[in-house]
């Protein structure tokens, strides 16, 4: 994490943004192999959709993640940016949510109601914050880690994500180096 | 007759300034550039894009990276900038040793996509070869060059405090960009306890208050949007293509000519000096050459290292100028090599307004007056406090979405930007045998660290820690990503500058000791790398050569 943030910033004042240096960071290991992506299956949007909205649903203050139409870029980066070894975790992940579902209340994902969503879904976050815990260094992410960040960078960096959920002016026109920030008060792009 | 009175080969940071110099002067001037024609505002297609528009978020796709290994690494290239960078497919070379070589081939080089740092350097720098005894002695000294700082600084537009620090000199600064709540913070504990390590706002080629010089330039007060490498439609930090060339142009003096890859430099046998410059048509590949009565040679560092050395002759069978046959060594670089990151406990009660496109630099504190380490050369320290958008919580859902939407606390982060030895055996030279598609030979680097280097980066991990636990911060991590060279793009030397023409290949005007009428203003000048952000000195070094040559032509000297 804070090798990440440090180059982060490095590469913030170079011209990046924060918001980009950490998806890089994550998600593109610099070692890459010359392999063809992994297509998605036609259904894979909506469900992407669903699980994504379910990690960040609408509230009063900013749509969700489906409104945002996540669904879609996810499966961009994904067949674009990410390495194949991640491809296929995320993938066999998917199948995995499916079947869970299936097993736990013989419906799609995708129909089941937002309770049994968050219900699910929280029991894979659990999973995989002791996977990560305690795996090797070299060893593969959990998918539903990679699911959680994806959704983490597809949302925040859409144009709801930005004008919504976050505070962002394109043109601030000065620098304020010390303002006053009062608890839960959003954060700037 | 000549076709032009002078040529500048490159149009980039330091060409720009030749080209503006030699033409406010009177004289006729051909600016040759390989790259294509980059206008201002017209070439930024970037410059307004959202952040959603990007069709990756500026997430590298895995093509880009794969295509381009060397390239994608590059400090700020990205989705919205890599159209300033080359594609590594189009201009190979050979790595002897690894060596990331970073360009940007295009009407205003890498003045579109640089960092913007702007010190000066300090009399310490000058001095401390001939003081600790490593490489040659400088021919010039800070008294030299100041006022071209100044001359330089006037005009490009450098934001800064005036700090009176002796190892990193004051300049003409329009007003600082403040720092934040806890870089007052650091920059008081930093004081307290070591009495002289000074932390302050960098310099930075941002215009924060444009004054008149800047406002007939076209160019208006920056933004703080820190988008500046997409190309600044505001005119907001110093670029050739903003500042420089469109003033040249001005004069009516000025042509510059895009897609013309500069083969080599002509030498007239008879007169003793250089005739011209042969270019070869990027697109057609024809060859044509161009006669002129003072070249300037700004193709940056290894660049005009490489011309120099294909520029072959009777007289001069292994380079223009290369008598001694030093030209391509003493190459040098930073060591960017060791970083670190904290977090800094409280000020969760302040945050910040606007996007800050500069960094704090804590003054180098090593080998000034004395040589007080193991190592030879100092460091210059890039840091600052931040607050991200926060980027971990526990669970998903609502709870989760809001602390995601929310700043996290406050981080500290420092990285190195240290000096290199001069070491005869980190060279450049030409292939024997490989050629790019305009049939010159590729240029060979075999450039690396040191045991110097080492020791430099070991100090600097051990320093830093100990100043952010002195400033209070927890969680401290230190890192040295062993990069190799090239990454720091802060390449240097080659073509060093010197009084004595058996160590060196430049006199005190940057002019060949043996071709007095070819002027090397670049990085390739450099003696010794000193541990300041060069392009502000290669800009000044330009300006003060480009009147001595004009000083020279009046005088009929060629
Ligand atoms: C991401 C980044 C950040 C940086 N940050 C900083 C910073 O903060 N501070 C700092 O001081 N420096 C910084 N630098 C370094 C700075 O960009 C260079 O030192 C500077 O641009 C050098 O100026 P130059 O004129 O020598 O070369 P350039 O600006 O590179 O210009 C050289 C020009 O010559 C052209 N050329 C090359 N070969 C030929 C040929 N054979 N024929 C014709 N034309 C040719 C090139 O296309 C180019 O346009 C940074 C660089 C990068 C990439
Ligand atoms: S920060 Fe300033 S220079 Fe950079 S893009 Fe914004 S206005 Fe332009």
């Amino acid at each position: 994490m804070d090798r990440r943030t440090a180059l982060n910033k490095t590469a913030l004042l170079l011209g990046g943004t924060i918001l980009g240096a950490e998806a890089l960071l994550s998600g593109c290991a610099p070692q890459s192999s010359k392999s063809k992506g992994i297509l998605f299956k036609a259904e894979d949007e909506a469900l992407l959709n669903e699980i994504a909205d379910t990690i960040l649903p609408d509230t009063p203050d900013s749509p969700g993640a489906k409104q945002a139409g996540v669904g879609a870029f996810m499966q961009l980066i994904v067949e674009d940016c990410y390495e194949p070894a991640d491809q296929k975790v995320l993938i066999a992940g998917l199948e995995k949510i499916r079947s869970i579902s299936q097993q736990q209340y013989k419906q799609d994902f995708v129909v089941l109601n937002a309770v049994q969503r968050q219900g699910l879904l929280t029991g894979l976050d659990e999973e995989a914050k002791k996977h990560e815990k305690s795996k090797t260094d070299e060893a593969p992410s959990h998918y539903f880690t990679i699911l959680k960040q994806l959704s983490v960078f597809a949302y925040f960096s859409s144009e709801v994500g930005t004008t919504k959920a976050l505070r962002y002016n394109p043109i601030p026109g000065r620098f304020d180096g010390c303002v006053d920030y009062k608890e839960g008060e959003k954060a700037w792009v | 007759m000549s076709d032009f009175d002078a040529i500048v080969i490159g149009s980039g940071i330091s060409g720009g300034w030749a080209a503006k110099e030699l033409c406010e002067k009177g004289l006729k001037t051909l600016v040759l550039e390989r790259g294509r024609n980059i206008e201002h505002i017209a070439d930024y297609p970037t410059a307004f894009t959202e952040p959603w528009e990007f069709k990756h978020r500026n997430y590298l796709p895995r093509k880009v990276r794969e295509e381009n290994p060397l390239i994608s690494k590059a400090a700020g290239y990205n989705e919205d900038t890599a159209h300033f960078f080359i594609q590594d497919k189009d201009h190979p070379y050979v790595q002897e040793k690894p060596f990331e070589w970073i360009r940007g081939y295009q009407v205003g080089g890498k003045s579109l996509i640089w960092g913007r740092a702007c010190q000066r350097w300090s009399e310490y720098e000058f001095s401390a070869p001939a003081r600790f005894g490593y490489g040659i002695d400088w021919p010039i000294r800070y008294k030299d060059v100041a006022p071209w700082y100044s001359h330089v600084e006037k005009f490009i537009g450098v934001c800064g405090h005036k700090d009176s620090i002796e190892a990193m000199p004051d300049g003409e600064f329009l007003p600082p960009i403040e720092l934040n709540c806890v870089e007052k913070v650091l920059q008081q504990k930093f004081l307290a306890h070591y009495k002289n390590r000074y932390l302050v706002q960098g310099r930075w080629a941002q215009l924060t208050e444009p004054n008149d010089i800047h406002i007939e330039q076209g160019r208006g007060r920056c933004q703080c949007r820190n988008l500046c490498m997409r190309g600044c439609p505001y005119g907001g930090y110093f670029s050739s293509v903003t500042s420089t060339l469109p003033w040249a142009k001005r004069t009516g003096n000025l042509t510059v000519r895009p897609h013309s890859v500069v083969h080599s430099i002509i030498y007239d046998e008879n007169k003793g000096q250089a005739s011209g410059v042969r270019v070869i048509d990027a697109n057609t590949k024809e060859v044509i050459e161009y006669k002129a009565r003072v070249i300037f040679v700004n193709a940056s560092a290894l660049n005009s290292n490489l011309i120099l050395l294909n520029s072959t002759s009777k007289r001069f069978p292994n380079g223009l100028g290369n008598d001694n046959g030093l030209l391509g060594k003493f190459i040098g670089f930073h060591i960017y090599r060791g970083s670190m990151g904290a977090d800094m406990p409280g000020y969760e009660d302040k945050y910040i307004y606007g996007r800050n496109p500069v960094e704090c630099i804590l003054a180098n504190f090593r080998n000034l007056k004395e040589q007080d380490t193991d190592f030879f050369g100092g460091y210059t320290t890039f840091m600052g406090a931040y607050r991200a958008r926060r980027n971990e919580a526990e669970g998903i859902g609502a709870g989760f979405k809001k602390a995601l939407s929310e700043p996290d606390g406050w981080r500290v982060y420092m990285y190195m930007q240290g000096e290199t030895m001069p070491n005869e055996n980190n060279h450049v030279r030409l292939s024997t045998n490989e050629k790019d598609q305009w049939g010159i030979p590729l240029l060979v680097t075999s450039v690396g660290y040191d045991d110097n280097a080492e020791k430099m980066v070991k100090d600097f991990l051990i320093q830093g820690r100990e100043m952010l636990e002195v400033a209070g911060c927890t969680n401290i991590e230190t890192y040295d990503n062993k990069q190799a060279p090239g990454l720091d793009i802060h390449e240097m030397g080659g073509v060093r500058m010197g009084r004595d023409p058996q160590t060196s290949l430049l006199n005190e005007w940057n002019q060949l000791h043996h071709c007095k009428n070819v002027f090397v203003t670049d990085g390739a000048c450099m003696t010794s790398m000193g541990n300041q952000s060069p392009s502000i000195l290669y800009m000044a070094l330009t300006a003060r050569a480009a009147n001595r040559a004009v000083a020279e032509l009046k005088k009929g000297k060629f």
